[in-house]
């Protein structure tokens, strides 16, 4: 028998999909307590393992698409999900078979449990990043020529819209100017796949990857841990640099949060300065004229006593925080993978240069 | 002319007053029994403390107030007014209503209505909805009669406030300046459910706040002081009483930041757990390099997620007023306690109720009362209460401690006679002089702080120029609040973008503290 997703699991979820979410993806807080209140209402959903999805069956992703800021202000209504879903199911004449989270960072990675609780469907094991990224066509999918669309997308006011593009990039491009219209956030069901093209072109393991860094950080705070090691172990992931928030520049913009915080160091990285430049996601940390770490390998701030990850929005002056690189999963490292989320990909005029040569995590 | 300060805390059991010299140095102390009105408390505190050899009422420049009142309001779901709960934001919110998280018991005490409404804006200031007025006046007749405060929250209140202004005004002018309303966008920040959190908790503390702090006035005033007012706030600073009358949310951890305060300043420690022990509850926080160690997440007060930054401590109902009840072989002890009626109702008093101070009597920690009162078999029960109260603590000292070496603690406070000499995870175990005053002694020497919130256009100001600006304006509102001018730091800082207004406007607020200036007396006003 498949494992329910539960109450608590949603917790794990959340905390490992704020790790993950490398400062974007929305708050999970907002998105733990959507898909707690939808699991209290319909039940808990099943998750079945990728290969379990029958090569000629259909999987559909449900994610919102917007500005993190925008979600803990305005909370989605919490049926447009399932309205999307509908829709698309409706539109493409295909029952989905199952659901599957467009990127395990943040909101998008308990979503999908929300729709799958109120549907009675699966959630599938598995994403299409590893993390979170601020842009539609940031995902594996379109490096194995999946389309995003036909994708449907609606607010909570009961408009929707039906996307047919010529590439992903275009799709990003129409959504983003819709869901802005629709005041900063949107839900949408897309990149309907066959569960043979879902078995390459995604990425395998990731909510329960997502659940074991959330339950590992839960169990080491729980037993006085050394949290941050246990954190890194967990991820495979690097200390970056260690400080306090010194400065904090941060606006809306075009439908994305934009911004740089300024850290200053303290224990072994006193009298350093680091700055990390932000597009919802943390997209470039910079110390001392050097790079650290970039997109798309995933930089992740914590706060120093808990590290609990600190989200975008949750950046506040005065906090103490650590941040951490964690390697993207192999499929951004592959000359295509770079060349769609890099850096250049984000307007930085320098390489990719992995923080690590890891092994894959999960 | 001497700038004296006078620092009082009114706990749940015992208003301790202190007053100290320029230097910091204790002139006087003394406890007396907090009571009913607050006031009476106040007066004989004051009365005891200024009848002290060394004490002159002309050399109080300044009064400090910190108290607990809606702290323990809230740990104990007392003396809550019933709220009526407005959102304005349908369709959108719906996901999440208003309170959902909350613990049941304390939604039952102060929510029985809630609403989602039409209204609420966009991030760029477009609307939602416009607000119905038949709706509200739905929402009107439905609560009439039947709430004592209203908190009303808005989607993106901190950017356009005018739905809730409006909604406020018109439920003002139907239900009248008896039942106060508490917007939103005046406490909290972006994130609808923590600053909609704090609202109905601030609503709810309306009546307690004014019992309390108009009390505090009423007995300086009554005792001839010509001092500046002050009461201490969640993140340690002072404020003034019209401001804390009108947020009383802020007082909340108010006593914790001062006791911390008062731990560090009386043991000389800079880093410890500092465990304050008083009549209802237990604050256990962290000394970190001197100041009190700062929750950097979301703050739960009494089980409710809301923005405020403050001490990052644990709470417990344990204090020298907690019940202690035996149920067969079990004792229990908490969270409910006698408060302030301590010396009627405890055994040692001749009351009939076992309370954690008859406990300590039995255990021989303090010498109260008659001991003789204590019934039969009060050393088995004691001993059992005496494994539970050490449980308790050891429990809140392993929760906030960072790793697994002992640590030095500090006790503080008068109920802290209830704890042993010998805690798991305590390196050492430190009673300082003075320790049954520390909270006094906390908010008398707390900074004094004061905020600016304020719309800058970056089309027409560089954001340093805005931002250098706002801190000026900051800082000579401290200097003004009596801060001295070369010592204010800039505290909190925030920028909120309004994008919907030309020029890429941007809200900065910001809010500067630092130790009150003592040598200037033309500062001084007087509270009439």
């Amino acid at each position: 028998m498949n494992p329910r997703i539960s109450v608590k699991d949603v917790e794990d979820i959340a905390i490992g999909g704020a790790v993950l979410g490398t400062g974007g993806g929305g708050d999970p807080y907002i998105g733990k307590l959507m898909a707690q209140r939808a699991i209290e209402q319909y039940g808990e959903p099943e998750m079945i393992a990728l290969s379990d999805v029958p090569d000629d069956e259909f999987i559909m992703l449900a994610a919102g698409i917007g500005a993190p800021t925008v979600i803990i202000e305005k909370i989605f209504r919490g049926d447009e999900a399932v309205t999307v879903f509908e829709a698309l199911e409706k539109y493409m004449g295909q029952k989905a078979y199952a659901i599957m989270s467009a990127e395990v960072g943040g909101l998008n990675g308990v979503i999908p449990i929300a729709v799958a609780a109120r549907l009675g469907i699966p959630v599938v094991d598995a994403d299409c990043m590893g993390r979170a990224f601020p842009e539609v066509q940031l995902v594996i999918p379109t490096l194995y020529g999946v389309s995003a669309t036909p994708m449907i997308i609606a607010d909570e006011k009961g408009n929707s819209a039906i996307l047919n593009t010529i590439s992903n990039e275009w799709t990003e491009s129409i959504a983003r100017a819709i869901s802005s219209k629709m005041g900063g956030m949107a839900l949408s069901a897309l990149f309907t796949m066959d569960g043979k093209t879902a078995k390459r072109a995604t990425l395998d393991g990731m909510m329960t990857y997502c659940m074991k860094i959330g339950r590992t950080l839960r169990e080491a705070r729980q037993h006085k841990g050394e949290v941050l090691d246990e954190l890194l172990k967990v991820t495979g992931g690097v200390h970056l640099f260690k400080g306090k928030i010194v400065d904090l520049e941060r606006r809306t913009d075009r439908g994305h949060v934009r911004g740089i915080v300024t850290i200053q160091g303290s224990d072994n990285f006193r009298g350093q300065t680091a700055s990390i430049d932000f597009q919802n996601e943390n997209l470039i940390a910079r110390a001392g004229g050097e790079i650290l770490a970039t997109v798309p390998d995933l930089i992740t701030i914590v706060d120093q006593d808990t590290s609990y990850p600190v989200t975008t929005e949750g950046l506040k002056y005065g906090l103490r925080v650590n941040v951490i690189g964690i390697p993207c999963h192999k499929e951004w490292r592959t000359p295509a993978g770079i060349a769609l989320a890099g850096p250049h990909h984000f307007g930085y005029d320098v390489p990719f240069r992995p923080i690590q040569t890891m092994e894959q995590p999960a | 002319m001497k700038m004296h300060r006078l620092g009082i805390d009114v706990g749940g059991t015992h208003t301790d007053a202190v007053i100290l010299d320029e230097q910091h140095r204790l002139i006087a102390k003394t406890k007396a029994r907090t009571s009913p009105d607050v006031s009476t408390g106040i007066l004989e505190a004051l009365d005891q403390v200024l009848a002290q050899p060394g004490v002159s009422v002309d050399d109080i420049g300044f009064a400090m107030l910190g108290t607990t009142h809606c702290t323990n309001a809230i740990t104990e779901r007392k003396n809550l007014s019933t709220v009526a709960v407005i959102r304005l934001g349908a369709p959108a919110t719906l996901a999440i209503p208003p309170l959902y998280s909350w613990p049941e018991d304390l939604k039952q005490k102060i929510a029985s209505h809630t609403f989602i409404i039409d209204g609420g804006h966009e991030f760029d200031g477009r609307i939602i909805n416009t607000v119905k007025d038949e709706e509200v006046d739905r929402v009107i007749d439905e609560i009439r009669g039947k709430v004592e405060a209203i908190s009303i929250a808005s989607v993106f209140s901190p950017v356009n406030a005018e739905h809730e202004i409006y909604v406020g005004e018109r439920l003002r002018r139907a239900l009248g300046d008896d039942i106060p309303i508490t917007l939103s966008y005046e406490i909290g920040s972006v994130g609808l459910l923590e600053r909609e959190n704090a609202a109905v908790l601030n609503a709810s503390l309306m009546r307690t706040a004014t019992m309390a702090f108009t009390g505090f006035r009423k007995a300086i005033q009554k005792k001839g002081l010509h001092a500046r007012l002050f009461l201490g706030q969640n993140d340690g600073t002072l404020m003034s009483v019209d401001y804390a009358l009108r947020y009383p949310i802020l007082t909340i951890a108010s006593g914790p930041s001062n006791s911390l305060r008062g731990g560090a300043f009386l043991s000389g420690l800079k880093d410890a757990i500092v465990i304050d022990v008083g009549g209802t509850t237990t604050d256990v926080g962290v000394l970190a390099h001197g100041f009190p160690r700062e929750s950097a997440l979301a703050v739960d007060i009494g089980g409710v997620r809301t923005s405020f930054r403050m001490p990052d401590l644990i709470s417990i109902g344990l204090g020298g007023g907690s019940l202690v009840r035996t149920d067969g072989e079990s004792v229990t002890i908490g969270p409910d306690s006698v408060g302030y009626r301590l010396i009627e109702e405890g055994i040692v008093f001749g009351g009939a109720t076992l309370t954690a101070t008859d406990i300590a009597v039995a255990l021989g920690r303090v010498d109260l009362g008659d001991a003789s009162k204590l019934p039969a078999g009060i050393l088995e029960i004691a001993a059992k209460a005496d494994i539970q109260m050490k449980q308790m603590v050891e429990h809140c000292i392993d929760g906030l401690k960072l790793s697994a070496d002992p640590v030095p603690v500090v006790l503080v406070g008068g109920g802290s006679v209830l704890l042993p000499d010998q805690l798991e995870g305590a390196s050492v175990l430190h009673r300082p002089d003075n320790f049954d005053v520390a909270n006094a002694i906390g908010v008398a020497i707390a900074p004094v702080s004061a905020q600016v919130d304020r719309v800058f256009s970056y089309g027409e100001f560089k954001r340093e120029d805005a931002l250098a600006l706002a801190r000026q304006t900051a800082i000579e509102k401290a200097t003004e609040a009596g801060a001295h001018p070369e010592e204010i730091e800039i505290v909190e800082l925030e920028e909120v973008a309004m994008a919907y207004m030309p020029g890429d406007a941007v809200r900065i607020k910001i809010k500067a503290a630092g130790p009150l200036t003592v040598s200037d007396r033309s500062l001084q006003e007087t509270n009439s």
